[in-house]
């Protein structure tokens, strides 16, 4: 639902890496999405694809989107699990003391510039 | 000949471009810069002695009468200001001034669906915060983005009322886990509603064990007072 929010965060670290890096042209940039993070992906490309129009050194550069799977901890039997597939409840042992390890990431993981 | 040629031009050239493009590895979270900005917000409120509510909740839970009611009763003992976050419009600011007398801003957030801290700080320059100890920031009626952008606040609050459903905590987890209180509203109407108390407070407790409940009415004013009082506790410390 935030996703031009989140677009905008991304294409002002972008820039700042791009200056400190003397690079004028960005060609793509690399997100790690978590499976349970709330970003949409095919929203996130949309606004994309829109706000980099208005980026001279952004313009045209591909939004690359790599899922990581989203796996909830369970403190009484100690397993892990997909969080997607069960939610809350530890499907190993019905426990409910479980949270989330990993899956609820939106990191920008690298770009390709020139 | 000339064909080998002409492939051999394209590779160079492919080479050549693919030479220039460097990977840079950033390795970093989209809300880092927000999370860090967040925090720097929070000390200097703090150093300036000022105690900023984000106050969260569905659109229609009651937050603009909710606060009405709170503000009446506690501007003799704070000094109080309000910013109120929208899309559009400055109907809410403007009634927060006519009921109550106290500093009142509309920020507009251009279609945004949350502030952030950047737009908070921005909203906290249009007031006179010498003369402030609490400031409650009215965020855009929603139950999803407001919850993953950290707007500086010293404790996030939010309403949730009775027409809406006992059963949202488990609908929006993450709001809910960010919530230090939360106000269930409308509480004069639940026997109209299926809305069973005990339930939404173990729904709550299950995605916030820490998370303080109090329950309101802003139309006739039960619990208002007790809402108050947290919020003088919270000044104080």
């Amino acid at each position: 639902m935030h996703e031009l929010g989140v677009v905008f965060y991304i294409i002002k670290d972008v820039k700042d890496v791009a200056e400190e890096n003397n690079v004028g042209k960005v060609h793509s940039v690399t997100l790690e999405i978590g499976e349970v993070s709330t970003v949409i992906p095919h929203m996130l490309i949309d606004c994309w694809n829109w706000a980099v129009k208005k980026e001279p050194v952004l313009d045209g550069a591909e939004l690359k989107i790599e899922q990581i799977d989203a796996v909830t901890y369970c403190e009484d039997c100690k397993g892990t699990y997909p969080t997607v597939k069960y939610g809350k409840i530890c499907p190993l042992c019905g426990s409910e003391h479980t949270y989330l390890l990993k899956g609820n990431e939106v990191n920008i993981k690298e770009i390709e510039a020139s | 000949m000339q064909k080998i040629t002409a492939e051999k031009g394209a590779k160079e050239a492919y080479w050549g471009k693919m030479d220039e493009v460097k990977v840079i590895e950033i390795k970093k979270s989209v809300f880092a810069d927000n999370d860090a900005d967040a925090a720097r917000l929070r000390e200097e409120l703090r150093a300036k002695g000022v105690f900023l509510l984000n106050l969260m909740s569905s659109p229609g839970s009651g937050k603009t009468t909710t606060l009405i009611k709170t503000i009446n009763l506690l501007k003799d003992r704070l000094r109080v200001a309000v910013m109120e976050a929208d899309i559009d419009s400055d109907v809410d600011a403007k009634k927060i001034l006519a009921a109550t007398g106290v500093q009142s801003i509309q920020l507009h957030t251009g279609g945004m669906c949350h502030l952030d801290a950047e737009m908070t700080r921005q909203g906290l320059c249009g007031l006179d915060l010498e003369n402030i100890d609490l400031c409650i920031l009215e965020n855009v009626g929603n139950l999803v983005c407001p919850a993953e952008f950290d707007t500086g606040a010293s404790k996030n609050c939010m309403i949730l009322s009775v027409p809406e459903g006992d059963d949202k905590p488990l609908k929006y987890p993450l709001m809910f886990s960010v919530c230090d209180l939360v106000l269930i509203n409308k509480i004069d109407v639940a026997k109209y509603f299926d809305f069973d108390l005990n339930r939404c407070k173990q729904y709550i407790a299950m995605r916030n064990p820490n998370a303080e409940v109090i329950e309101i009415s802003a139309l006739t004013g039960e619990g208002v007072d007790k809402f108050a009082d947290w919020l003088v506790q919270q000044v104080k410390k």
